[in-house]
Formats: C-alpha cells, sequence, structure tokens
C-alpha cells in the first residue's frame, strides 16, 4: 500500500501522528535493539514532532516527516553514534556488476521467520533501515528518500546492496545450521 | 537480471537489475513496467529471478513486523498529545502546551497592571496550573490507581497531615482515577485527578493555613470558577481545608465536581 501525500491542512496532529504509533514503535524497536531505548525514542519522537507541527510544512508527506525525526533521533542517540556506519562508494554503485545472482528459491524456503529477524537485526543499520522502510512500512522511494534524506538514486542503490547483504547473511545462516546438526 | 538479452535490450547503461526490483517495487512508470511485463512472461530465467525477488520481500515484511508496544507507551503518548493543536489554531494551543512557562510570564504582567494581591493569588493559581500539567504529562500521573475513592483515601493516610472525604460518583459524569502527594509553599496535599469525558480534571487539597494570615486576600474563595487562561478554577475553604479544582473544562463541570466533593462532607 502505498500512501499518498495528503494534504494536512485542517487535521490536528493527534489524528495524523496516532495511527503511526504501533509503526513508528517497531521501527524505533528494530533500531534501537532494545525496548526501554525504544519507548524513549518513540516519547521523544512524539514530543518533538508535537513541539514542531506549526512548522510542518503542508502539502508535504507528514509520515516521512514522522519517521525522519525518529530516526534523526535516533542516530543522535548514544545508541546511535555507536551503532551507525557509513557505507562507502554507495553512489558509485554499479548494479550491473553485482547481478548474477543464481535463483535462491532453496534458500528461501529453508529460511524461517526467525532466521530473517536474525538477519534483520545483524545487518548494518542503513541496510536494515531501508528495507524495513521498504518491505515493512511500505513507502514509495519518494518517500525513503524524504526520510533518509537521500536521494532517489541512492535509495535504488542501498536497497539493491541491502537485499543482497540480507541474502548473503541468510545463506550463511542457514547453511552453518545445516553444519550444526 | 539473470538473463542476458533484457540487459542488452536495455543498452548496457541501463541498471536493468534495479530495474527488475524497481518494477516489483511498483516504482516503475507504465511504459517499463508494462515491456518488463511482458518480458517476465516470456524469460523464464527472469521471472524466476522475479519470483525470487517477491519470495524475499514478502519474508521480509513478515520477520519484520516483529514488535508491539506496551499498552503503558501508548496511553502515556495518548494522553501527552491528546486534544492539542488544530493546526490553524497553532498559538492558542502552544499555550496549553507550556501553561507553566506562559502562566507564568503573565502572572509577572499581572503583576504590573492589576496589582500585587492578585499576583498573588494569580501565583497560586499558575503553580496549580502547573502541577495539573506536569501531572498529566508525567509517565505515571497517579501514584495510586483507582477508580475506588475508598481505595484511594485510605491510601493518602501517613502521608498527608490530614484527612479528607471523597464523594460518592455514581450517577455523575466524573471518574477517579488515582491520586499523588503534592506540595505547595512547602506544604504537602492531595492531588486527585478526575476524568471527564476524556478530559482530565485535578483536585488538590491542602491545610489551609499554608496560605496565610491573609489567605482571603491571597486566594479569595470565589463562589464560582474563574478563569486563568485556558484553565477554570474554582477553590472554597471547608473544615480547614482549602480546595482547588482546576481543568480545561468548561466552567459548569468545575463546578458540579465542586459541589460534588462539597456534598461529601
Amino acid at each position: 500500500m502505498k500512501v499518498p501525500e495528503e494534504p494536512v491542512s485542517a487535521a490536528s496532529f493527534e489524528d495524523l501522528a496516532l495511527p503511526l504509533f504501533d509503526q513508528l514503535y517497531n521501527f524505533a524497536r528494530w533500531l534501537t535493539q532494545d525496548t526501554a531505548e525504544a519507548e524513549d525514542l518513540v516519547q521523544e519522537t512524539y514530543t518533538k514532532a508535537l513541539r514542531g507541527f506549526s512548522s510542518f510544512q503542508l502539502g508535504t508527506n507528514f509520515r516521512a516527516w514522522m519517521y525522519r525525526i525518529l530516526r534523526n533521533s535516533f542516530l543522535s542517540s548514544r545508541t546511535g553514534l555507536r551503532t551507525t556506519v557509513t557505507i562507502d562508494g554507495e553512489a558509485d554503485e554499479n548494479l550491473l556488476a553485482a547481478e548474477s545472482s543464481t535463483p535462491e528459491s532453496i534458500l528461501i524456503e529453508q529460511a524461517d521467520r526467525e532466521t530473517v529477524q536474525q538477519a534483520l537485526a545483524e545487518l548494518p543499520v542503513p541496510f536494515r533501515e531501508i528495507l524495513l522502510l521498504c518491505e515493512v512500512e511500505e513507502m514509495s522511494y519518494l518517500e525513503i528518500s524524504e526520510t533518509l534524506a537521500i536521494p532517489i538514486g541512492t535509495v535504488m542503490s542501498r536497497l539493491f546492496r541491502a537485499r543482497k547483504a540480507l541474502r548473503d547473511l541468510l545463506r550463511e545462516k542457514i547453511k552453518g545450521g545445516r553444519h550444526g546438526v | 537480471m539473470a538473463c542476458e538479452h533484457w540487459s542488452d535490450k536495455q543498452g548496457a547503461d541501463k541498471q536493468s537489475a534495479g530495474q527488475l526490483s524497481a518494477y516489483l517495487d511498483g516504482e516503475l512508470d507504465p511504459a517499463e513496467s508494462g515491456m518488463l511485463g511482458a518480458h517476465l512472461r516470456e524469460c523464464a530465467a527472469c521471472a524466476a529471478d522475479a519470483l525470487e525477488q517477491v519470495q524475499m520481500k514478502r519474508l521480509v515484511q513478515m520477520a519484520g513486523k516483529r514488535y508491539s508496544a506496551s499498552p503503558e507507551l501508548r496511553n502515556r503518548i495518548t494522553r501527552s498529545i491528546a486534544a492539542k493543536p488544530r493546526r490553524q489554531a497553532g498559538w492558542h494551543w502552544q499555550i496549553l502546551a507550556v501553561p507553566a512557562l506562559l502562566l507564568l510570564i503573565i502572572s509577572q504582567a499581572v503583576t504590573f497592571y492589576v496589582g500585587r494581591d492578585a499576583a498573588r493569588r494569580q501565583r497560586v493559581y499558575s503553580e496549580l496550573a502547573d502541577l495539573h500539567a506536569s501531572a498529566l504529562a508525567s509517565a505515571t500521573p497517579v501514584d495510586v490507581v483507582s477508580t475506588d475513592r475508598h481505595t484511594v483515601k485510605p491510601w493518602f493516610q501517613g502521608k498527608i497531615p490530614f484527612s479528607f472525604n471523597l464523594p460518592e460518583l455514581q450517577g455523575s459524569e466524573f471518574t477517579l482515577l488515582g491520586g499523588r502527594v503534592t506540595y505547595l509553599a512547602q506544604a504537602p496535599g492531595a492531588h486527585l485527578i478526575y476524568q471527564v469525558r476524556k478530559h482530565e480534571v485535578s483536585v488538590f487539597i491542602f491545610q489551609d493555613r499554608i496560605f496565610g494570615d491573609r489567605g482571603e486576600e491571597t486566594v479569595s474563595s470565589s463562589s464560582g470558577p474563574v478563569s486563568v487562561l485556558s484553565f477554570n478554577v474554582e477553590n472554597w475553604t471547608q473544615g480547614g481545608l482549602r480546595y482547588f479544582v482546576v481543568g480545561d473544562v468548561a466552567a459548569n463541570d468545575i463546578d458540579a465536581l465542586s459541589k460534588l466533593l462539597r456534598d461529601a462532607h
């Protein structure tokens, strides 16, 4: 479901922000990997958003705005500063070069929910967050680019790399699991 | 993509692997989408690739919906943003969001215009409005959580140096949410929170003597609710205790709750 950018002229902050609560918490919990920190982060997000609501631009995407506040708060938190890694050479990424992956339906059949969750949790934050925004929040590339403050081209290349990193990690986990038995 | 001829067709400068992802993410324009869709119907290799990517997307989607927040967090946040700004009325609601600060500023202004007694009265009201707002913004607005007056009243025993009666609320619009110990002018008192139509109303009870010999001047016992900015406040003295009812509800609600409390004696 791609959410259209709706004008928010007559809406109250509560009407707009409260429906996002569950998904913001899920996202915060994935970022922080900790319940208490996620709760603080969500609380902080709502407080900041409420304070900044009068400066929120009409006609811009409210959801992307909320996620951006949450993410920026996370990045400036102690955990955020510690866990964030930069991705080198992202803009130059040539997608053709990395493409010839063999179909991996066997891998996918063996990847249960728990294994995927472990792999997601182990991904670097920039990969984890973009996968969550795209697959779980079902954001459009434009929304993702607004949320992460990166160009759409970078959204595409980072998504590609994130998906590849997840596949590699899954393959590793499943092979490792098999050897372990 | 797995097959060569799609890449060839698109030219080497096209990022065809990214294009398949964009197609599956619903990001291609209709023309490109149509072409790629047609290709997938012809090419088994690309179709297998697409299937795998769709499966991966679904896996991540299922795995990603993992955590749900506690009801406490939801309540806390709902409370902290409840009944806040309609966008057009931003300035008005910001007054509610920072009542303590603004009441303080207003109370300074009042000193100049209305004189000292009124300012003193305003100061007590602004402190009470402050206590009311900060309690509601707190993660734990009440320390004893109960709708039963027979639970809440005994909870205060030994915590404050006086006792009081609470009204039976059956048949009224009010619900008791609970209570906490609070302080005004370095003296302990009871802070009770009631709810009426999703609005919280604070009832403060202190010993009357903490307001000094000139208590009547400091906080005049009014016959009806007084409006202090967005809050309505009513106060009276009864049995050596000073009662204040503070909330952002209509004056007649404040009046109704005050009456219930007075009649509890």
